[in-house]
This record gives C-alpha cells, sequence and structure tokens, in this order.
C-alpha cells in the first residue's frame, strides 16, 4: 500500500463503491501515538468523572504511565527493525515509521515525561488556603482579579486540564514529523498547537501577560497555519495528490500522467514553488526561524514556566522532524532552489537570534531568542542535505530538548514576592546564595554556548560538520562568529550569577519536590553524558538517518 | 596494556580538583592540602613522565590510543615528545607553587552562605586547569586538543573573576566591577579565537577526515591526502589565530594585562607561565605539523608580529605604573621572543623558544609571585606607592631582584640562554629582525631596573616601613624556584637533551635545514 493507492481512490471514486478496500491501519506500529491519544482521552474522562480532590493524582499518573509505555512503544518498534530495515509507510499512505520518525517521537516523548514532572510540580508556591499549588491558574475562565478568582483560589481548584491538554499536544508532535502526507501534516500542527495555545494561557501569576502570549501566539499560529494550508492547496494543485512521495514523483519528473481535473494546473512550476515557499514558511514559524520568530520572545515569556519548557524543546523537535521530511522526502528535486533561501534564512536567524539576545534583561526573553539561534545553528544542519545532516539534526535536537527544558525548570525556582523572579538583575549574586542552583544553571548555559564537554558542543560539531561537508563553508563560519556572540550574553548571566554581590531584597530559591529535581538531574545528565560521551546517540542518530520515501 | 601513564597524569588533579571542591566549608585548611599532595603527587607523576621518556627514542611516546567518538572521526590519543614533556614537568613543577603561594587568597572575607566555598572553588579550579593543560600538551589528536584548549577557558574565568586581590585603590565595589571586566575580556577573546578555530578543526576534518596527527602526517607524506594551497593556509590562519590570541601575540594581547592585573598572583602565574604556553607550544606541534607549507608562507608576516609584541610590549611596560601591568607586558615581549624563535625555522630557534617557554615559565613564577607577597602586604599595586622597600625586607627585595634579572635574561639565569638561542637562530637567516628584537633585551635591562629601583631603593617610605619580610611559607615557594633558575643559566643541557630531538623532527616536518654558515655560502 503506498501512495498511488490513495491517488487512485479519488480517481476511482465514480466506481462502484464495492471496489474500494477497507482501509488498512497498522495499529501495532501507530502504538505510541495511539497510546498518548487514549490517555489523553482517559484524561477528560477524569476531568469529568473523577472527584476534584483526586483529579491530579489521577491525571498524573495516567499521562506518566502513557508517556512511559508510548516510549516503550517506540524502542520496541526500532528494536524490531522499524527504523532501519523495516522502515515502511504506515496507515494507507498518512504515516511513515522509519528511523527519523521513532527518534524524534522517543525525544519528544521523553522530553514530555520530563516536561510532566515540571507540570505536576506543586512545591514552588506557597500553599494558598491549605492547598498546594502548581503554576497553573485556579480557574482559567475566571477574569484574573475577580472575585470568580480568588473564590477558586480558596476553594482550591486546579486546573488539572493541563495534563490531557499536555497529552494531545505530544500526540499531536508524534504525528508531526512521521506524516507522510500534507493533510495528515496539516491535522499533526492544529492538533499539537491548539493545546499549546491553550496551555500559554493558564499561568497562575502574571495571568494577564500570559493570556496576551496566549491570543499573541494563537493568532500568529493561525495565520501560520493558513499559510500552511494555502500551501498545501497549491501543491495539490502541482502535483494532483497530497502524498510526499507522490509529489516527490512528479517534481522529480517521473510521474507525467495529467489527472484530468487538474490539467490546467499540474506540473505548473509556480505553483509548486509558491506552495513549497508557504508550507516552509509555516515550518519555519513554529521552529522560531527569523524572520518567521516574532512570537518566540512574548510566549516565551508570558507562559507558565513548565510550558514554556516543555514547548522551547519539544515544538522545535517536532517542527524540525516535519521540515527535515518535507525537505529531504518531498522536495529533493527542488534542492536547487530552496538550499539558497534556507541559507539566507539560516545566516539571519543565527546572527539574529544572537545580536538580539544581548540586549535583553529578562531571563526568558533571552532564552527565546538564544532558542532562535539555535534554531539557526540547527537549520544549517538541514541544509547539509545529506545523511549525515539528518543525523546531525536529530543528535542536536535530542541534546537540545534536555538543556531546555532543565534550563527553565531552574528559571521557575528562582522566585520572589510576585512569583518567579526573571528579571536578570533579581539573578545578581545567585552563586552566593544558591551555589548548587547557580552552578546547575551554569552548565545548561555552558551547553547553550556550546562549550567542549557538553551536549551543546558536540550537537554543535556535528551539524556544522554536516554543513562544512556538504559544501557550506560560510554558513559554518557564519555559526561560529554567531557562536561567539551568543556566548557573550550566556556568560553574561553566569558573571552575574558568580560575580555580583547579592541584593539584600533578592529572590530565593525555591526547594522543589523531587519531580523538578529529576527533570534538572536529567537535564545535566544528558547534558554531560550526550557532552563527553555522545558516540552511542550519534550512533543511533546515524542509523536513524534516512527516510522512508 | 601497560600503564596509562600520560591519562593518570591529567586524571590525578582532574579527580584532586572533584575531591576539593567537595571538602565541607568548615574544613577550609584541609582543601588546601589536599589541593597541595595532590599537585605534588601530580608532579611526581610528571617525573615519572620525564623519567621514562626516551629522548632517542620514538618521536610519541608513552602513546595511548582508545575509540571515542568514531562518528567524528576522533580518537583518544595521547603522546608526549621532548616539548611536550619539558612542558609538563613545567606545568607540574609550578602548580604546587602556585598552590602554595595563594594558600590565603581566597579565604572568605564575609559570611555569605554556609554553602558559600570559595576557599574549596580556587583550589579546585586551578587543579582543573592543571588537568586540562597536562592533556593539551598530550593530546595527539587535534580533537582532542580542541576540547580541553577550550575548556580551559572555563575554570580560567572563574579564577580570574572570582578572585582577586583584597585591596584596590577604588575599594572592593569597583574591584568587582574591573575582575568582571578583565575575566570577561579574557573569555570572549579565547573563545572567538576557539571557535575561529573549530572552523578550521572542522574544515580539517572535511580534508582530511580524522584528527590523528600521525594518520594526517602519513596521509600526506604518501601522498594520499593532497591539501589544496589556499585551503592550507585558510585552516592554518583559523589554527593560528587562536593560538595567537592565547600566546598572546600583539595586536591579539589586549586581554593579558587585564587579566593579569586582576587576578591574584598566583592566579597570573598560572594564566602566563602555563595556560599561554598552550598557545605556543600548540603553534609548534599543530601550526608547523599540520600545515607546513602554509606556516612557511605566513612566516615573514607572523615575525614581524613577534617583534611587534618584543618591542612594543617592553616599551608599554617601561611605562607602566602597576606592578602586575608591568609583568604582563614584560610578558607579552617575552611570548614575541618564544614565537620568533618558533617561526625562525632553525633549530638554534626553536630549541630556544622551546627552553624559553620552560625558563619564561620558572621566572615568570619567580617575579610575579614576589610581587604578590610585596602587594599584598602593602595593599597596593601601584609603583609608587613603595621605596626602599630593601632596608626593611632584604629577602623579599633580593629575591625580587633575582627574578627581575632572570627576566631581563642576565647570562648566568636561565632564560639568558634560550633568549640568546632564539637571537642566533633568528640571526643566521633574518639578521634584521633579529637586530631589531634585540632592542627587546635593552628594553628589559629598563623597565626591570627601573621597577626595583622605585620599589626598592630610595628612602623608606612610611607606609612600607613596617612591612615584614618574606615568611617560611613564602620562602619555600621561592627558593627553589630561584634555584632552578641558577641551575638552568648554567647547565640548560637536562632541557635541551630532551627538547633537541623533537625540535629537529619538527624542522623536518617544514623541510628546513639550518642555513649554513656564512663562509661557505659565500664561495
Amino acid at each position: 500500500m503506498s501512495a498511488a493507492a490513495v491517488h487512485s481512490l479519488w480517481t476511482t471514486a465514480a466506481d462502484p463503491i464495492s471496489k474500494i478496500d477497507a482501509p488498512k491501519i497498522e495499529y501495532g506500529q501507530l502504538s505510541p501515538t495511539l497510546i498518548v491519544v487514549g490517555a489523553a482521552l482517559v484524561g477528560v474522562l477524569i476531568e469529568a468523572f473523577v472527584p476534584r480532590k483526586g483529579r491530579y493524582y489521577a491525571q498524573v499518573f495516567v499521562s506518566a504511565v502513557a508517556l512511559c509505555a508510548a516510549f516503550a512503544a517506540v524502542v520496541a518498534l526500532a528494536a524490531d527493525g522499524y527504523g532501519t530495515t523495516k522502515a515502511h509507510i504506515a496507515a494507507m499512505g498518512a504515516v511513515a515509521v522509519d528511523g527519523p520518525a521513532l527518534f524524534l517521537q522517543g525525544t519528544i516523548l521523553l522530553a514530555g515525561l520530563v516536561g510532566l514532572f515540571t507540570f505536576a510540580e506543586r512545591r514552588l508556591d506557597p500553599e494558598a488556603h491549605g492547598n498546594r499549588v502548581d503554576s497553573f491558574a485556579a480557574q482559567a475562565a475566571s477574569v484574573p482579579g475577580s472575585d470568580s478568582e480568588k473564590a477558586a483560589i480558596r476553594a482550591g481548584f486546579t486546573t488539572t486540564e493541563v495534563f490531557p491538554l499536555l497529552l494531545f499536544a505530544i500526540a499531536g508532535m508524534l504525528v508531526f514529523p512521521a506524516a507522510n502526507d500534507l493533510l495528515t501534516l496539516f491535522v499533526a500542527l492544529e492538533v499539537f498547537s491548539l493545546p499549546l495555545y491553550l496551555l500559554c494561557a493558564v499561568a497562575r501569576r502574571k495571568r494577564l501577560m500570559s493570556q496576551e502570549a496566549a491570543v499573541k501566539y494563537f493568532l500568529l499560529g493561525a495565520f501560520a497555519s493558513a499559510f500552511t494550508l494555502f500551501g498545501i492547496a497549491l501543491l495539490y494543485g502541482y502535483a494532483g495528490s497530497v502524498s510526499y512521495a507522490r509529489i516527490a514523483q512528479v517534481v522529480d519528473g517521473t510521474v507525467t500522467n495529467v489527472d484530468p481535473a487538474l490539467a490546467g494546473t499540474m506540473g505548473n512550476d509556480a505553483l509548486l514553488l509558491l506552495g513549497s515557499a508557504l508550507l516552509v514558511m509555516g515550518l519555519l514559524f513554529k521552529v522560531g526561524a527569523v524572520p518567521f520568530h516574532m512570537w518566540t520572545p512574548d510566549v516565551y515569556q508570558g507562559a507558565p514556566t513548565p510550558v514554556t519548557g516543555f514547548m522551547a524543546a519539544a515544538t522545535k523537535v517536532a517542527a524540525f522532524g516535519a521540515l527535515l521530511r518535507l525537505l529531504y522526502v518531498v522536495l529533493p528535486g527542488l534542492r536547487w532552489d530552496w538550499r539558497p533561501v534556507m541559507w539566507a534564512v539560516a545566516i539571519i536567524t543565527m546572527l539574529g537570534g544572537a545580536i538580539v539576545a544581548i540586549t535583553q534583561t529578562d531571563i526568558k526573553r533571552l532564552l527565546a531568542y538564544s532558542s532562535i539561534a539555535h534554531a539557526g545553528f540547527i537549520l544549517a544542519g538541514v541544509i547539509a542535505t545529506s545523511k549525515d545532516g539528518v543525523s546531525s539534526v536529530l543528535f542536536y535536537l535530542a541534546g537540545y530538548s534536555f538543556v531546555t527544558i532543565g534550563a527553565f525548570a531552574v528559571v521557575a525556582l528562582v522566585r520572589d514576592a510576585g512569583g518567579e523572579a526573571t528579571h536578570l538583575s533579581k539573578w545578581a549574586g545567585l552563586g552566593r546564595r544558591s551555589p548548587l542552583v547557580a552552578a546547575v544553571f551554569a552548565v545548561f548555559l555552558l551547553a547553550f554556548a556550546g562549550i567542549p564537554l557538553t551536549s551543546g558542543f558536540a550537537g554543535k560539531f556535528a551539524v556544522f560538520k554536516a554543513a562544512a561537508d556538504g559544501g557550506a563553508v560560510p554558513l559554518v563560519v557564519v555559526g561560529v562568529l554567531s557562536s561567539a556572540i551568543a556566548a557573550f550574553f550566556y556568560i553574561r548571566v553566569i558573571v552575574l550569577m558568580f560575580f555580583s554581590e547579592p541584593r539584600p531584597e533578592g529572590p530565593t530559591v525555591a526547594v522543589p519536590s523531587p519531580l523538578t529535581t529529576t527533570a534538572i538531574a536529567v537535564g545535566v545528565a544528558a547534558t554531560l553524558v550526550l557532552g563527553v560521551a555522545p558516540q552511542y546517540f550519534l550512533d543511533l542518530a546515524n542509523q536513524a538517518g534516512v527516510f522512508v520515501r | 596494556m601497560s600503564f596509562p601513564l600520560l591519562t593518570a597524569t591529567a586524571a590525578l588533579p582532574a579527580l584532586g580538583a572533584v575531591a576539593t571542591a567537595a571538602v565541607p566549608a568548615a574544613r577550609r585548611t584541609a582543601a588546601k592540602w589536599l589541593a597541595l599532595l595532590v599537585s605534588l603527587a601530580t608532579l611526581a607523576l610528571a617525573v615519572v613522565v620525564l623519567v621514562r621518556f626516551d629522548p632517542d627514542g620514538a618521536r610519541y611516546q608513552l602513546t595511548e590510543s582508545h575509540a571515542w567518538i568514531k562518528a567524528f572521526g576522533v580518537r583518544y590519543e595521547l603522546g608526549v615528545d621532548g616539548i611536550a614533556v619539558a612542558l609538563i614537568a613545567l606545568t607540574a613543577l609550578l602548580i604546587p607553587f602556585i598552590v602554595l603561594a595563594g594558600w590565603h587568597d581566597a579565604d572568605p572575607l564575609e559570611t555569605g552562605s554556609r554553602r558559600w566555598r570559595p576557599t574549596q572553588g580556587f583550589f579546585a579550579l586551578i587543579l582543573a586547569v592543571e588537568a586540562m593543560v597536562i592533556i593539551s600538551f598530550e593530546a595527539t589528536d587535534v580533537f582532542v586538543f580542541y576540547i580541553f584548549f577550550e575548556a580551559m577557558l572555563i575554570p580560567m574565568y572563574f579564577l580570574i573573576g572570582g578572585f582577586g586581590d583584597r585591596a584596590h585603590e577604588h575599594g572592593e565595589e569597583a574591584a568587582a566591577t574591573q575582575r568582571s571586566y578583565a575575566a570577561v575580556k579574557f573569555l570572549l577573546y579565547n573563545l572567538v579565537g576557539g571557535l575561529i578555530m573549530l572552523a578550521a578543526v572542522i574544515g580539517l576534518y572535511v580534508v582530511a577526515g580524522n584528527f590523528s596527527l600521525a594518520e594526517i602526517a602519513q596521509a600526506r607524506a604518501n601522498g594520499t591526502l593532497h591539501m589544496a594551497t589556499s585551503t592550507e593556509r585558510w585552516l592554518f590562519l583559523g589554527f593560528f589565530f587562536a593560538f595567537a590570541v592565547k600566546a598572546p601575540l600583539w595586536p591579539l594581547h589586549t586581554w593579558l594585562p587585564n587579566a593579569m592585573q586582576e587576578s591574584t598572583a598566583p592566579v597570573a602565574v598560572l594564566i602566563t607561565a602555563v595556560v599561554d604556553k598552550v598557545g605556543t607550544f600548540a603553534m609548534l606541534r599543530f601550526c608547523l605539523q599540520l600545515f607546513p607549507e602554509a606556516s612557511k608562507w605566513a612566516t615573514p608576516v607572523i615575525l614581524v608580529l613577534a617583534v611587534i609584541s618584543i618591542v612594543y610590549g617592553a616599551l608599554l611596560a617601561v611605562g607602566q605604573r602597576d606592578i602586575k601591568r608591568l609583568v604582563a607586558y614584560a610578558s607579552i615581549s617575552h611570548f614575541g621572543f618564544i614565537v620568533l624563535g618558533i617561526f625562525a625555522m632553525t633549530s638554534q630557534g626553536q630549541s630556544g623558544a622551546t627552553l624559553y617557554m620552560v625558563n619564561h615559565g620558572i621566572s615568570t613564577a619567580a617575579l610575579m609571585l614576589v610581587a604578590g607577597f610585596l602587594i599584598s602586604r602593602r595593599g597596593s599595586r601601584l609603583i609608587a606607592d613603595y621605596g626602599g622597600v630593601q632596608k626593611v625586607a632584604p629577602v623579599l627585595a633580593g629575591t625580587f631582584l633575582i627574578g627581575g634579572l632572570a627576566t631581563l635574561s642576565l647570562p648566568g639565569l636561565a632564560p639568558f640562554v634560550s633568549e640568546f638561542l632564539v637571537l642566533v637562530g633568528t640571526f643566521t637567516r633574518y639578521p634584521a629582525i633579529g637586530v631589531v628584537a634585540t632592542f627587546g633585551i635593552v628594553l628589559a635591562a629598563l623597565y626591570t631596573l627601573v621597577l626595583y629601583q622605585r620599589t626598592m631603593t630610595g628612602p623608606v617610605k612610611p607606609e612600607v616601613s613596617a612591612m615584614p619580610d618574606l615568611r617560611a611559607r613564602e620562602l619555600v615557594v621561592v627558593a627553589p624556584l630561584i634555584v632552578l633558575l641558577i641551575f638552568l643559566g648554567v647547565y640548560p643541557k637536562p632541557v635541551t637533551d630532551i627538547v633537541n630531538p623533537a625540535v629537529k623532527q619538527t624542522m623536518s616536518d617544514v623541510q628546513k635545514k639550518d642555513p649554513k654558515p656564512e663562509v661557505e655560502a659565500a664561495k
């Protein structure tokens, strides 16, 4: 069963109904996604039927079990050879089960699990009216500052809906890099975007900022989705199909028989160029590449910090996965057209992110711009158009996501009376007051900066090596230069933490529960292991570096 | 498999650093003793390396080779030649003195958090730097070298930014600001250098496919690896830039005076006598070996930069009012000599340069540490604040004088031999450059003697009248260094014997022969 089947399904629709085959779905191979979706639905039912007191525990339990089970399913599939020899396209051509898909799904699930820990943290804020509170609003629907909000807080409400929302988002992200036709891609995009818009809006503190962030994210995201959809429509007009394989064949010129319904448009290069440009634009929006990055700082700053951490890590993984598949499977024939454009995007993303970050005074905004710069570095690997390029991007994403979640988990710990103290000036002298927390954050910053012996360096090296191998030497030079610029502001934070005098009314560092501690510890461990002994993971990424077509 | 001696020499201080950092906050003194013991044990291992090394044996000895990151073509490959052995010995030798000299430099002033442990941190960082410097001397894989060359910046950065002189003319607040400025400047200069080198390292991989010095050299020798001229030159420039920042060579030197001025004397010694040597060492090992043709191509420019460093550093040293800045500029001048010796491409020049690295380490350590003792007594770094010290603290003044005389390369003291070799090596090939470089010696006499005269002689200033002489701990630090200076000045053979075969190898890498004597050429 392949792309052609879908195609014929549509063109033979006029024939007698008995000729339609029952769709063949390989449930086993889709199990990671199905488990997560199932758990999300169970989560919705928990919201409906479990008493308020028990919801938190039930939700956390179900989510954690589901993510672990889904990860186990990914590992089982990979062990079964679906990542390499048995890689194929499942679900009637809609979903690819191959190395990159499984690797990225595994990464997303682990990031999701670590993210879940930070979602479930309830020890950072002081108890409100005898109830332990997490980072999310007591009742998201109540107007900030209103009586109903106060009542909700007094009653000890918590927004446990965040857990099913998280699971839905993860489910969408699992499908996104595996999607093998444009419609599945779009559905996955919406499935993971909508929960994220909501999650951004439900911060417990600074609710207006949080809602503002959500609205911005939603509006811009909807805009980007519209572009994506428009691009899909144009590509359909070009190729007469939404299947990746089919479009690739039309691009290559191996399929020339014209669909009579599309005779006027099929094979029209203008459609192809416009369509793929719009589609790639939608994906670049999701990865936060310049010039589609405007939402990043506001959303990162406003969203509840656990959401920011999860989003920064997992969205990037999913979106880069989808971008890779699109460029490597659908548009390799168009390489000479998209490469110069992506060159330019990569260069302005690296430089733009690094330069603007210098002037930031808020730690979350700083990390947002740093994530933009990192998107640029990853793009350098994407551009390599080689197997090395794919595996280096996979490795980079894996390393990056754990550093990111860990770093945001630390950000959530530093608090004063108004909640998280994200203004950089408040971080002065943190190293004197809490050396351990500051040291851990310094490790994350050094990894972001790409200092050797951290995962950041190994990833950066892999990506730049692939880029240089692919002939993009100027890109590598720009890359190292922007790394130097970026290093400046990471180092500035370290200076602030260790060499500045602590302020008398400075923030305190909350003592987290084992949940956040685990998230941070996993981040540190991943940073160091991927930095010192990356061989196993590089091999893994290397084995996973081939897309099924 | 034999005992991995080279790994052990680097791993011991690394583990020692971890252990020192883990000492509880209240047991400060224990941390100090632990650090001292570890550094002495490392010295013992370095001596074993020195003894086991056979100068006339294979080029790289005590080699170790293990797979590390196959995907990048990286092998964990260590091996030492004579140059590396000499520098490892120097590093291991200086660290115990640095630890001992900095005994009280990191005692906590204020009572911060009970978990704030500056003392443990200080000594742990010193040991961490030692570990990374030693492994950079040992690495025969470019990638392994690069990793530690870069990673070294982080502990060094914390040493500069986190610990400074107690006394400061503008108060504690200003001191902290200036320290952090110096640390950031240090880091940015070196990081930019390192990242540019990273681009070249990646380029080298694209060209050669692996990072092993031996394999690349072999591939070039039997013709399987051909580097285009322009590629080789770009890669050379990428490497050389990083090393020139580290060394530091004019005009990339401006971080050094700030860093040395703001850090405590032992850390200043660590920077200039130990860490910076990695830069000049790497020029010899990596630039000349990997890119011989490009090295020859760049020689004229580098020689000019080296001469500018010599004269410019010395001139600025003459004009300094701050003792530590003066020593920093003097060091820049000396690094000019080292680079000059390396790129003169004569065996005397390169032997002299290697010997110079060792001697400069010892002489600067002696001068700077005594200067540090002096500064800690009076609480000022300004030359003008001193006068007549030799009357109240004769031993201090005497050792200071010997350190100073070594810096100006007085015959009979170790640096003379190396400076002479460098100049002879330069004269035989580039007489004009040799002549200009000689001015550096004259200026050295000027800045050193003027420094001595202004601080030590003349009427006793009231502020220094109660200055105590060197204490026992300080004597233990200074005396061995001075003995070594005199010993190597009279009898440099132990070092030259180890170094010379390695230099011959390097010379054959760049396919240069010493110029024949003038008389023969005239025929």
